[in-house]
């Protein structure tokens, strides 16, 4: 686990995330809703709810599980605005999702309402670059790429 | 907690998916409760990456809710070679 969080850690953007993207995301408790019954078709809403959807341990700000974090720092480096729900706020909860998208772990990501994967799934595609397209696909631009654009305009400017 | 070996899960990987290369590490400091696996196999050509995690899943399906975290990199032959040579 440590040497995933290195990893992930390692990309050199990391060190230049604008403040204002700390808070990205909305952050949802599971407490607040009203009545708990997680139906498919309240969890299928609630995947609907944003473009991406992340069921983790603990929130962002505060992930109490390392591969929770790990998801989270992929996607604070793409710059991604998402919804967050912590499982630990529901049993009830962290069951169903994990019936919902028949995955037997949390970290869960759903993008455009479609299960994706887990942390292992997130972390390939964030190294394979394939992350950038799926955002791409749903209208997200990822920072990296923008970043990289930018680079390579100012190179072409010289 | 769990009853789970590394030893086991290569066995079972090894043997449910016809697997030419399996390699299970415990990570757990022996309590068997955290685990993160290699596998190579030709059951996984043509399957995208979450089709793959899905079977692996499945043929674990048992033992998954006891471990309570599990990493997983499955590769078919030709992938795997990639891997391999990117390393060196």
């Amino acid at each position: 686990m440590a040497g995933l969080i290195r990893q992930v850690f390692r990309s050199n953007f990391t060190q230049r995330l604008p403040a204002a993207l700390a808070q990205s995301h909305r952050f949802f408790s599971a407490e607040g809703n009203a009545p708990q019954t997680f139906t498919k078709e309240v969890l299928q809403k609630l995947v609907n709810t944003n473009k991406v959807v992340v069921f983790m341990k603990g929130n962002p700000e505060a992930p109490r599980c390392g591969f929770s974090n790990a998801v989270v720092q992929i996607l604070r480096m793409h710059g991604v605005q998402y919804d967050a729900h912590d499982v630990l706020q529901s049993d009830e909860l962290r069951e169903k999702i994990k019936e919902f998208s028949e995955w037997p772990t949390i970290p869960q990501v759903f993008i455009n309402g479609e299960f994706v994967g887990g942390c292992d799934i997130l972390l390939q595609m964030h190294q394979s670059g394939d992350l950038i397209e799926e955002l791409k696909k749903v209208g997200i631009e990822s920072l990296l790429l923008q970043e990289a654009n930018e680079t390579d305009n100012k190179k072409e400017g010289k | 907690m769990s009853k789970y070996t590394a030893k086991y899960l290569e066995e079972k990987l090894a043997k449910e998916l016809d697997a030419q290369y399996v390699q299970a590490v415990d990570e757990s400091d022996g309590c068997g409760g955290k685990f993160s696996v290699v596998i190579v196999s030709d059951k996984f050509k043509g399957l995208k990456m979450l089709q793959k995690h899905r079977m692996v899943n499945s043929v674990l399906a048992e033992e998954l809710k006891e471990i309570h975290a599990f990493s997983q990199k499955s590769y078919t032959p030709e992938e795997w070679e990639k891997v391999q040579q990117e390393k060196q």
